[in-house]
């Protein structure tokens, strides 16, 4: 396989936000029905590195088009927008302060009368955030080819995502914590 | 001599192309190996017409005995007697649970990161006393199919971390197997279940042994296995419940922490004996006999058992939830619930599990012998006796691997639950000028803190080209293979050179230990080792030629005459150098085709690729 082949190139789909999940789904399986490790299992010891690496290749392309989130950013990269993600994080100061109620809110749930419904409520509104900054990259993104001004606009747009994402990340965890100390 | 075989219409015509392979379910309490037998999954007997063989392993003086033989004579001679050794895999002295205030056997501590126990024979390591069982296995097997096996696949526990499943792994190879893959268990019994049931949808599997406790949710859809999710604890089992009867009667009958290994022996079999009597009555009968020779009796109501196990029970529907919101899937989305494992016998299990689920769970499975047998059908598979199957197994990793950063943290590299094979690359640089060597501290777990984490072992890069601090780009990536075992390389980007790495596993052996077991266990068995790895190379050359021949004249068109003769000049050299006796030159002429043939191969598999896709294409449009 090519090093040059993209994500796209790989699963033989046009350059797209939209997808069919299903459609993608079923070409996963077919490539990796040629490529498994346990279709070279008796193979050569470079046939079977191959295939590690190959199948390896397949899986990190699968995950990244199934995911919206990691689709956009896949398809700015593609059009050479570099993601720096410790050092540009310049996001306008609104959507920060919300991060910042919402992350407070997550701190403080143990305060509330009901924290598990609290913690509900919460999970909630981040999953409508998440929905409304995806229908917001997906609108953009269907015009194909970018000018600079939509590429810093969707590039913001991904950041708030994996913003959203890693709050929701927390709100499992600690959903975790308080399921397991029930 | 040889028989003329009639192959079966649709099987290979050639009869040399069917090969011998097995399934091994290396338990905790119980072994088994299974094999596809005209075109059937089943378990082999032994001599006697036993099935299971008990994973107990006796040293004596000059011998070694394995299976029921050796476990009754447990309470006996209960220090040269190993049972529940899979607890030890992969772990450190820290880990040995203790009963009372002392360990069951007596511990050596060497030099080694892998403790040892000291027996009669000498000191041995978890990894020996496994190999022993599946040596054991194995010769049942070659006995029973009349031949020597081309491969196995063994099973371990699913949430079996990357040390666990590298001194299984090792143990097979001491054993003399061909281990082609490392099978989780409830993927195995999915395997098992799904294709006699011919089911589709979403499944659990909730597997409680006898020392270990998984849970996997699974989508079935046209022969792909798809593992979802995984979780569970790969210190819960049978034995547990064996461990809370036996504290119960010794508070109850009066018997010290101190006790005798003897006694503390015996304990563990009432125990055991008492929780089967639980499953279908409502009271077991206690009899203990003491140290001092006197007994005591009593007995332990279905009421107490439960009260005693029902944490540990509870224990295992932690990770069911979480196994299920990883997955994304709500209890209700699952279509049914296989259970797998002894410990499912118990009714209170299933009790809780059926809740949990809100569904009744299946039990019309056998709970023992379902994983060997789907491990038989994967190697059966992986041997290349079944070329048209379409059986897919996409497994996950079941804990997230990480990297030692500043301030004892850990920064996570794949995340669990992450489909297997996986590679991640992560950029470093040098902190000094000059610097020619770093380390990376690999761990596995969920936890923030290196000290809450399970740490896999130390990678040292050497050989990184001199530079400024700073200035170099070292690329590390970390790759997990199809048996969940990871494996790490590195090369500096701006000069292209590749790092030489030295692995020190935290608890596992080095590659020189285990060479030196090899070699000692080959000398022991009065084996000539000088032929046997002649013979082994002969067989290998054997095998690398029938496998280009058959690719060249699947695919011989895709290399034109200029590119083709290479490979033929090396498929001829190493024709002539395997009849010879000169294991390092056929060594040499095998790794000399395997490179002459390196673009044809990647050619091959780029076309197959392609090929996987076209028919989806056509289909569509």
């Amino acid at each position: 396989m090519a090093q040059t082949q993209t994500h796209f190139e790989l699963f033989e789909l046009p350059v797209s936000f939209e997808l069919d999940l299903q459609d993608l789904s079923q070409r996963y399986r077919d490539l990796q029905s040629a490529a498994h490790p346990d279709k070279f299992a008796t193979a050569s010891d470079y046939e079977r590195r191959l295939s590690v690496e190959m199948a390896a290749a397949i899986n990190d392309a699968y995950q990244i088009l199934k995911s919206p989130q990691k689709r956009a950013r896949y398809m700015l990269e593609l059009q050479s927008v570099s993601f720096d993600d410790e050092n540009d994080m310049a996001l306008d100061p609104a959507f920060l302060m919300e991060q910042i109620e919402l992350r407070e809110a997550l701190g403080e749930l143990n305060k509330t009368d009901d924290p598990l419904a609290s913690l509900n409520k919460i999970m909630v509104d981040i999953k409508k955030r998440i929905t409304s900054v995806l229908d917001k990259i997906r609108e953009q993104l269907i015009s194909g080819q970018l000018d600079e001004a939509q590429k810093s606009n969707v590039k913001q747009l991904v950041h708030k995502m994996q913003f959203l994402n890693k709050l929701q990340q927390e709100a499992e965890y600690q959903e975790e914590n308080f399921l397991d100390s029930l | 001599m040889a028989l003329l075989q009639i192959s079966e219409p649709g099987e290979s015509t050639n009869p040399h192309e069917h090969r011998l392979a097995a399934g091994i379910d290396l338990g905790t309490t119980n072994s088994l190996i299974a094999s596809v037998k005209s075109g059937l999954a089943e378990t082999l007997a032994d001599a006697q017409g036993e099935h299971t063989l008990p994973s107990v392993v006796r040293y004596l003086e000059n011998k070694i005995i394995v299976g029921a033989a050796a476990k009754s004579a447990a309470a006996e001679d209960p220090l040269n007697t190993i049972s529940s050794v899979k607890r030890y895999m992969g772990r450190g002295l820290n880990d040995i649970k203790e009963l009372g205030g002392r360990r069951p056997y007596e511990f050596v501590d060497a030099d080694s990161a892998v403790p040892r126990i000291h027996t009669v024979t000498g000191d041995v390591s978890p990894v020996e006393v496994s190999a022993e069982i599946l040596k054991s296995l194995k010769g049942r097997a070659e006995k029973s199919l009349g031949d020597s096996l081309t491969g196995v696949v063994i099973t371990v526990p699913a949430y079996f971390d990357d040390a666990q499943r590298q001194a299984t792994k090792d143990a097979g190879k001491l054993a003399g197997l061909n281990v082609l893959r490392l099978l989780n268990e409830p993927t195995a019994a999915a395997v098992a279940y799904g294709l006699d049931k011919k089911a589709e949808g979403i499944i659990a599997v909730y597997d409680l042994g006898g020392g270990t406790f998984d849970i996997s949710i699974l989508r079935l859809n046209k022969g792909v296995f798809e593992v979802m999710a995984t979780a569970g604890d790969t210190a819960l089992g049978g034995d547990d419940f064996d461990y809370a009867i036996a504290k119960w009667i010794m508070q109850e009958a009066n018997i010290q922490d101190d006790t005798s290994h003897h006694q503390m022996r015996r304990l563990m079999r009432d125990a055991c004996a008492a929780k089967e009597i639980l499953s279908s009555s409502d009271i077991a009968k206690l009899n203990i006999e003491l140290d001092d020779g006197s007994n005591w009796s009593g007995s332990l109501t279905l009421e107490k058992f439960i009260e005693l196990v029902t944490p540990l029970i509870q224990k295992t529907l932690l990770p069911c939830r979480r196994a299920l919101r990883d997955a994304g899937v709500d209890a209700a989305e699952v279509q049914s619930v296989v259970m797998v494992g002894g410990s499912t016998r118990v009714p209170e299990v299933r009790e809780k599990v059926g809740t949990f689920f809100e569904q009744e769970p299946l039990t019309d499975i056998n709970p023992d012998t379902v994983v060997a047998m789907g491990a038989a059908i994967q190697a059966d598979i992986l041997v290349g006796n079944k070329p048209d199957d379409d059986l897919l197994l996409l497994d996950v990793i079941p804990l997230s691997l990480g990297l030692e950063t500043m301030g004892g943290l850990v920064e996570k590299v794949i995340s669990r639950n992450t489909t297997i094979p996986v590679a991640r690359a992560q950029d470093f640089t040098t902190f000094k000028d000059g610097q020619t060597a770093m380390s990376i501290h690999a761990l596995q777990g969920e936890r923030e803190l290196v000290s809450d984490c399970r740490s896999l072992g130390r990678f040292t890069l050497h050989e990184i080209p001199a530079m400024v601090a700073g200035a170099a780009r070292i690329r590390v990536t970390f790759q997990v293979d199809a048996d969940g075992l990871l494996s790490i390389s590195a090369r500096e980007e701006t000069t292209g050179v590749e790092s030489g790495i030295e692995v020190k596993p935290s608890y596992g052996l080095t590659d020189t230990e285990i060479e030196t077991m090899l070699r000692d266990s080959i000398e022991h068995a009065e084996d000539d080792v000088a032929a046997r790895m002649l013979r082994e190379q002969q067989v290998e050359a054997e095998r690398v030629l029938e496998a280009l021949e058959s690719a060249l004249a699947d695919d011989g068109g895709l290399l034109n005459a200029e590119e083709r003769k290479p490979i033929d000049l090396a498929a001829k050299k190493l024709l002539e150098l395997s009849k010879g006796n000169e294991l390092r030159d056929i060594k040499d002429a095998i790794a000399e085709l395997d490179n002459a043939a390196t673009e044809f191969v990647a050619r091959r598999m780029d076309g197959n690729i392609k090929k996987a896709l076209a028919g989806h294409n056509v289909n569509e449009f």
